[in-house]
């Protein structure tokens, strides 16, 4: 990658960041956040934003983000409220911004027609604001509560009264006096008056000297940092001295002024700086000198400053950006570094040492050590669940939107953390669920007043830790699934017989059912042709579970619980015609030995097994994979039920279970290529290779082998 | 795609081994390390010439049965044999031979064409021959070893 294009990734990589605060920012303040902070957070995004789109001249994002920062800076400096109105409007510029963002990144066409129409709206939010570069490089301007607050930055519609006197060094480095007061003239109106007392008559005259000295009046609410950078090539090759217009004939208003301002009319910059620091008590924002030169330096305003920039910095944390592979490779070795301590372990226990011996208990304590390092090493890839789940307060309100009801989303345990991998393949079943839980999970506004509830419905999305595994819900407070037409629906489809009597729970378990969706009419949220199976799916393949609870009335509760990690899993070792495979525990309903009366024939080699009176596919393993001709005999083994895609059930049958074990997931894949029915290998304590089985492919494999076998029997007749 | 390693005078290094008493080589750039035997994992539905996977220090490696993928009778492995670890473009690959025996330093001019034979291997495998102090070394390519790299390349 070239540089640039490794910038501008990093710069795309920081706005999704700076989108998320954003997001974060204005959704706190539609809970009543008032904090200042909290506003300029908001403002310093959209800023920091367009500031990077300049540099890489993305035009439709500079436009959009320069109206969207007007509008903020309104409200920061008090002229605009943030009402329940605006926000939903800056929430929605915020989508849009998102939009264009990741437009930029892409190379698409923006929606233009989409941002045009909330560049307006922004732009009636705040029809007093100039729309010139006027709030540009605003940094300085921390006023948020212009009520109690008389000593703070310039009152609105005053200017700044500049002395600006060239020194020969300027001239000698190519500047031009000039090109700086054309600079300044873009900031506002600039009233210029040329002080040409030190012009010495011609003869005296050294053509590189600089006589010329000039006063500028700038009529321009603007902040004196903005001022500051037109002077930023030419500071320290100038006598410098920039005021408020109305301190400007009153300098000496205030006993306290700092001795550096109070000393001369005019004085160097920088040093001026480093006192206004100091007396800040040497706080880092470099946003500090930017008030204190109003007439009033009372130390308050500074020290209100620094104690807010703590909280910001430790708000940013100490962070480091590493190449995802760096950490891969560092997790990969700590796998090998686990089998390998397993490996020796085993040996020293085969050479007959004892458990108390010193070696074994050394080799105690490298387990232990080895075990600390793996945790911390996958914690370095587990992050938290927050950079999904800040997806969905956009999500929720698209929906709500759509379907016309109220929607609040209450989020819990953003800050869970879980494994890259998982949480980049969790977004799509998430925005499913959540999705459902609107359009189908909540009643109508007058359904819920009916029942008496609140007309705004509650989607609760909750993440926590639990036994090793991250646990998911999304909740609704909504009227819950209505069974009866579950049912109905289920018998209509022929997904269960209309006699069958089922459980509640069995009933609920319908909707993750292949081809079931339950509302009548397809919607255009949730009629996408993707059900709950598809969800259901996802999840399993993340070596997940998905449950459902529901009550009548009070609404549903998706519980999802899932792996931390795809580097290891949870196994079940067990052995196949002398092969020792692993099967993946997540898969696994339960194991039972058959009797030999449970086994039965179902014409050509299938066969079923008997469990409690059901019949269930029984697929040998050992056949299935090709390890053996013959399947075992009829109460030989051991059955693992497992329930597959779609809730299908079948019991796998192997010769024997070794124990239960998490294994570290190897590829088969990098070396070798897929094999049908093994999902991935493992290392085991003995530095074998175990093959862990695919479980859904083994089935459908047998299934299909079976209709296979029928279809060239069809063909063979035909 | 074999890298090769260029000695002073347009020279080449090969390794050569033995299977099934002939003598080929390959070279050595190809190869990462040499280790004995160990008992491999059966691989299922794999084709008669792969032994299996075994762990080299954390990957999983596939062994090819050389002698069975050039065509010969596939002979019992034991501790007597020898696996040549070998980079064959972006995956590595353990090939089980009988023994290593040498290393040669040879100039291209020294290899031969492979004669027009009738065997499928021969015209799969066998990039050139060499003849060297009477005895007949075949050269192979290693690109078409694995199944899969085979199916790619066609």
């Amino acid at each position: 990658m070239d540089p640039l294009a490794a910038i501008r990734e990093t710069f795309f990589q920081e706005c999704e960041e700076q989108l998320a605060e954003l997001e974060a920012g204005l959704l706190a303040m539609e809970e009543g956040d008032t904090d200042p902070e909290t506003i300029n957070a908001v403002f310093r995004a959209v800023h920091s934003i367009k500031g990077g789109a300049g540099a890489f001249s993305l035009e439709a994002l500079i436009r959009f983000a320069h109206v969207f920062e007007t509008a903020m800076d309104e409200m920061r400096s008090g002229r605009l409220a943030p009402s329940p109105d605006v926000l939903k409007t800056l929430l929605r510029a915020a989508d849009v911004l998102a939009d264009l963002v990741r437009a930029a990144h892409d190379g698409d066409p923006s929606d233009d027609a989409r941002s045009a129409a909330l560049v307006d709206e922004l732009k009636a939010l705040s029809p007093d604001a100039e729309d010139g570069e006027g709030g540009e490089e605003d940094w300085g301007d921390f006023e948020f509560t212009p009520v109690g607050a008389p000593d703070a930055a310039a009152p609105a519609g005053s200017g700044w009264r500049i002395a600006f006197k060239p020194r020969a060094d300027l001239y000698a480095k190519a500047n031009e006096a000039a090109l700086v007061l054309r600079e300044l003239g873009r900031l506002g109106e600039i009233t210029v008056t040329l002080d040409a007392g030190a012009l010495p008559l011609l003869p005296d005259l050294d053509p590189e000297a600089a006589y010329l000295a000039w006063t500028i009046d700038l009529a321009a609410d603007v902040a004196e940092t903005a001022v500051r950078e037109v002077f930023e090539y030419v500071d320290g090759d100038c006598e410098l001295d920039i005021r408020p217009l109305a301190a400007a004939g009153e300098p000496d208003s205030s006993e306290a002024t700092p001795e550096a301002f109070a000393a001369a009319p005019t004085f160097d910059v920088a040093a001026l700086i480093a006192s206004v620091q100091s007396t800040a008590g040497g706080a880092a924002s470099p946003d500090l000198p930017a008030q204190s030169p109003s007439a009033d330096p009372s130390p308050t305003t500074p020290a209100r400053k620094t104690e807010q920039a703590p909280a910001a910095a430790a708000a940013a944390g100490a962070t480091i950006r590493v190449d995802l592979e760096r950490v891969d490779r560092l997790i990969d070795l700590v796998g090998e570094l686990v089998i390998n301590q397993a490996m020796l372990s085993q040996r020293v226990m085969e050479a007959g040492f004892a458990r108390a011996s010193n070696v074994a208990m050394g080799l105690d304590e490298l387990e232990q050590l080895t075990r600390e390092i793996q945790d911390s090493v996958m914690a370095i890839r587990a992050q938290p669940v927050k950079s999904v789940f800040q997806r969905m307060p956009r999500l929720v309100r698209e929906v709500a939107a759509m379907t016309g009801k109220p929607v609040r989303l209450i989020t819990e345990g953003e800050g869970t953390e879980v494994d890259k991998t998982v949480i980049e393949r969790l977004a799509d079943p998430l925005t499913h669920m959540i999705r459902n839980a609107i359009d189908h999970g909540l009643e109508s506004p007058e359904a819920r007043a009916a029942a008496g509830k609140s007309a705004e419905g509650t989607v609760r999305l909750t993440a926590a830790h639990r036994s090793g595994r991250i646990v998911i819900e999304v909740a609704d407070d909504g009227g819950g699934i209505n069974r009866a037409r579950v049912k109905a629906i289920a018998v209509e489809r022929g997904l269960i017989a209309a006699e069958a009597t089922l459980s509640d729970e069995e009933v609920d378990s319908l909707i993750f059912m292949p081809g079931f969706s339950t509302a009548s009419e397809v919607s255009d949220i949730s009629g996408r042709g993707v059900g709950m199976d598809v969800v259901r799916r996802s999840i399993q393949s993340l070596g997940g579970r998905i449950s459902i609870a529901s009550r009548p009335g009070l609404g549903s509760t998706f519980t999802m619980s899932l792996p931390l990690t795809l580097a290891v899993l949870d196994g079940m070792v067990v052995s196949v015609a002398g092969q020792t495979l692993v099967a993946p525990i997540t898969a696994i309903v339960e194991t039972l030995q058959p009797k030999p009366g449970d086994v039965h024939g179902l014409g050509g080699d299938a066969r079923v097994i008997a469990i409690r009176d059901t019949y269930t596919p029984l697929i040998d393993v050992g056949l299935a994979l090709g390890y053996r001709a013959e399947s075992l005999p009829a109460g030989q083994g051991v059955a693992l039920l497992i329930e597959g895609e779609g809730g299908a059930r079948a019991a796998i049958l192997v010769d024997a279970i070794q124990g239960q074990r998490q294994v570290v997931i190897k590829s088969l894949e990098a070396n070798y290529g897929q094999v049908p029915g093994v999902a991935a290998a493992t290392i085991l304590g003995d530095g074998r290779v175990a093959l862990i089985l695919d479980i859904d492919t083994i089935v459908a494999v047998s299934r299909g082998a079976d209709s296979t076998r029928a279809e060239k029997r069809k063909a063979a007749a035909g | 795609m074999t890298p090769t390693q260029t000695v002073p005078g347009g020279a080449r290094e090969l390794i050569s081994f033995r299977v099934n008493a002939q003598e080929f080589c390959v070279d050595i750039m190809a190869v990462r390390e040499i280790r004995g035997w160990t008992a491999a994992t059966a691989v299922p539905q794999s084709p008669a010439f792969v032994r299996g996977v075994i762990n080299l220090r954390g990957a999983v490696l596939p062994i090819v049965d050389l002698a069975a993928r050039l065509g010969f009778e596939s002979a019992e492995a034991s501790d007597r044999h020898v696996i040549i670890v070998a980079q064959i473009g972006a995956q590595t690959v353990g090939l089980l031979v009988d023994a290593v025996s040498d290393i040669l330093t040879v100039t291209d001019d020294v290899i031969q064409p492979t004669p027009d034979v009738a065997s499928d291997t021969a015209r799969t495998f066998v990039r050139g021959l060499l003849a060297i102090e009477g005895r007949m070394i075949s050269l192979i390519s290693l690109d078409r070893v694995l199944p899969s790299l085979e199916l790619e390349a066609a």
